[in-house]
């Protein structure tokens, strides 16, 4: 079931122009939870005193994430447009590290869905950043698994 | 701050060559930030980029892009209208979007609410072809880092 719902995250996160740039991976999926890698790169840096990520490429890995849990949380995949969207950095990402974006969904309703997330560096688990993000439901949906 | 940071920053305040600051931070590259205008503040303008797009079928810009836009945006534009600081420390940042961006020059402005000692609130806007008509508004928090 969670292969099948990997997959599924893997197709529709590998469509996205943007997130192929950043070379985000789907690392895992079910029906609640979906974890996303944003590998460290020169690209993403937002300091170039010292190597650190931008804030925005956070954002990026957590937005995908939160709207990937979003739409695997639909037996049919649901494409859900983003309604707002917080992040709390905690601390700077360690230049070089590569970043896991983790997104839950918490609440699942008519119109919305309430998703929560954090960011944490591969090596340690440290938590660099959280993020919470609720998206829309337009009945847009993609096909059945 | 290295020295090279340093006299881009200096050159940019001499000069008003801010297109080298941008220029050095690479996830400005990355998305194609450029500066569009600079009057009493600076606006900021995001090309149409067919590598930013995040939803293919519209198409329209990633949610993610827009919002890392804004945020970088806030960033330059506190960098460049303060005296003796460096780049800003990002604290927070609260996006709500109001339209699709579509695929289409993107502009957008700040504004600093407040800048105490430390920590400065900027509300932030981005629009397309109207600016009554944002696609989305943010507010964020940096963490000011003295020269």
């Amino acid at each position: 079931m969670s292969d099948q719902l990997t997959q599924r995250a893997t197709r529709f996160v590998s469509v996205l122009p943007h997130c192929r740039v950043l070379n985000m991976t789907v690392e895992y999926a079910d029906g609640e939870k979906v974890i996303l890698k944003l590998p460290y790169s020169e690209a993403i840096i937002g300091n170039p005193d010292n190597g650190i990520v931008a804030g925005g490429s956070l954002t990026t890995l957590m937005d995908t994430a939160c709207g990937t849990a979003a739409f695997n949380c639909f037996e049919d995949g649901e494409v859900c447009p983003t309604l707002d969207l917080r992040m709390d950095y905690h601390r700077a990402a360690k230049p070089g590290e590569n970043l896991i974006g983790e997104a839950r969904v918490v609440k699942r309703a008519n119109s919305l869905v309430f998703t929560q997330g954090e960011v944490r560096q591969e090596s340690d688990n440290v938590v660099v950043a959280t993020c919470t993000a609720n998206f829309m439901r337009i009945g847009l949906r993609l096909g059945s698994k | 701050m290295t020295e090279a940071m340093r006299k881009i920053l200096q050159q940019c305040r001499d000069n008003g060559d801010f297109d080298a600051v941008i220029d050095a931070v690479p996830y400005a590259g990355l998305l194609g930030i450029k500066l569009h205008a600079m009057d009493l503040q600076p606006t900021f303008i995001l090309p149409a980029n067919k590598d930013n797009i995040g939803n293919p079928m519209l198409p329209a810009i990633h949610g993610g892009v827009i919002a890392g836009c804004m945020e970088t945006s806030a960033a330059l534009h506190l960098l460049m209208t303060m005296e003796s600081i460096a780049l800003p420390k990002i604290i927070d940042f609260s996006i709500d979007y109001l339209r699709a961006g579509r695929l289409q020059d993107t502009f957008v402005s700040c504004q600093v609410w407040r800048q105490g000692s430390r920590v400065a609130n900027v509300a932030i806007n981005a629009w397309q072809t109207d600016p009554s008509e944002p696609i989305a508004t943010a507010r964020a928090h940096f963490l000011l880092v003295q020269e």
